[in-house]
């Protein structure tokens, strides 16, 4: 006979669900608890399932081995990492120092070209004036 | 005496470039396995860690002082590995559709072998390796590393949902590698 037939889940429907709850963080639906209880088919798989997880924490603590010079290449592609984003803040700062002074020369020769205007007119009024 | 990784971190977000290099130091070899675990070949896994440590440095400005620094390359790691993944599976063809059957070349399974921790840890790993490698990857993240779902899809690029498949399928499939029922065995060998 086979082993749901007295129960309101099938061994099928429980084996979809057992990878989802095996880890206990979503809590099984109670259906599926009470048949698990009285199936010997889904308690070994539910025990296979916590087999496969605990041998894969397990993992978690085994570190390999990388191959020498790892390291070392990790810290150069760093420092040229580093060379380029100083070189990249050098350009910023000499385009900024640039436009300061393209700035500040057009600034200047404004400044100069009023005071010359301003110049001019004064004397075309004292040339009236006289 | 060494400094923890909470000072090393904020001596770096400072400038300070060889508390880095310490944390580099301090945690390359598990990223390495970690990115080893991902791609499964030295040469990625390489090209994977000096990428990882990369971004790590460009981002530490980002890197929040609450977090874990270890967890944090972890989630650098992984992304770095999804997108080698990607650009290897799209000049090779190496890795099987997630439906597709694995080859089961191991011995005959003895229940009192795989009682043994240690051998069913080894054939853990195996399985691993065969699985598809967007299968692997939520499975590793998840059960190995033990990085919540929501940070599993953030770096994978994918949603949420779709981890938990991932995850679901990764699970069963390393279930019915390692402990074949005796359908499971009729259908693989069919």
């Amino acid at each position: 006979m086979p082993a749901e037939s007295n129960l309101t889940m099938t061994c099928e429907a429980v084996a979809e669900l057992l990878p989802e709850v095996v880890d206990g963080a979503i809590p099984a639906p109670t259906a599926v608890t009470r048949h698990v209880e009285t199936c010997l088919r889904c308690q070994a798989e539910l025990v296979q399932y916590r087999k496969v997880l605990r041998a894969l924490h397990q993992l978690r603590t085994e570190v390999l081995e990388p191959a020498p010079g790892l390291f070392t290449d990790i810290l150069t592609s760093l420092e040229g990492a580093g060379e380029r984003r100083a070189i990249r803040s050098l350009l910023r700062q000499r385009r900024a120092a640039y436009v300061g002074a393209i700035a500040g020369a057009t600034a200047a020769a404004g400044a100069a070209g009023i005071i010359v205007l301003a110049s001019r007119a004064r004397h075309r009024k004292l040339r009236l004036a006289g | 005496m060494p400094l923890d990784q909470a000072e090393l971190v904020a001596a770096a977000k400072g400038g300070d470039r060889e508390a880095f290099d310490e944390l580099v130091r301090q945690t390359y070899a598990d990223a390495y396995t970690l990115a080893y675990r991902l791609t499964r070949n030295e040469e990625d896994a390489r090209d994977v860690v000096q990428e990882a440590y990369l971004r790590a440095y460009r981002g530490l400005g980002r890197f929040r002082a609450d977090a874990r620094f270890s967890t944090w390359m972890y989630r650098i790691v992984a992304n770095c590995a999804s997108t080698a993944l990607s650009r290897r599976s799209r000049s090779r063809h190496d890795d099987l559709p997630d439906d597709a059957p694995v080859a089961d070349d191991r011995p005959e399974a003895d229940p009192e072998m795989m009682a043994e921790a240690t051998i069913l840890r080894d054939r853990v790993d195996e399985a691993l390796a065969h699985l598809p490698a967007r299968l692997r990857a939520v499975v590793v993240l998840r059960d190995v590393y033990d990085l919540p779902h929501e940070a599993i899809a953030a770096e994978l690029g994918i949603s949420e949902a779709a981890a938990k498949v991932r995850l679901h399928r990764a699970r069963r499939r390393l279930r019915e590698q390692l402990f074949p029922m005796r359908g499971e065995e009729a259908a693989r060998a069919g």
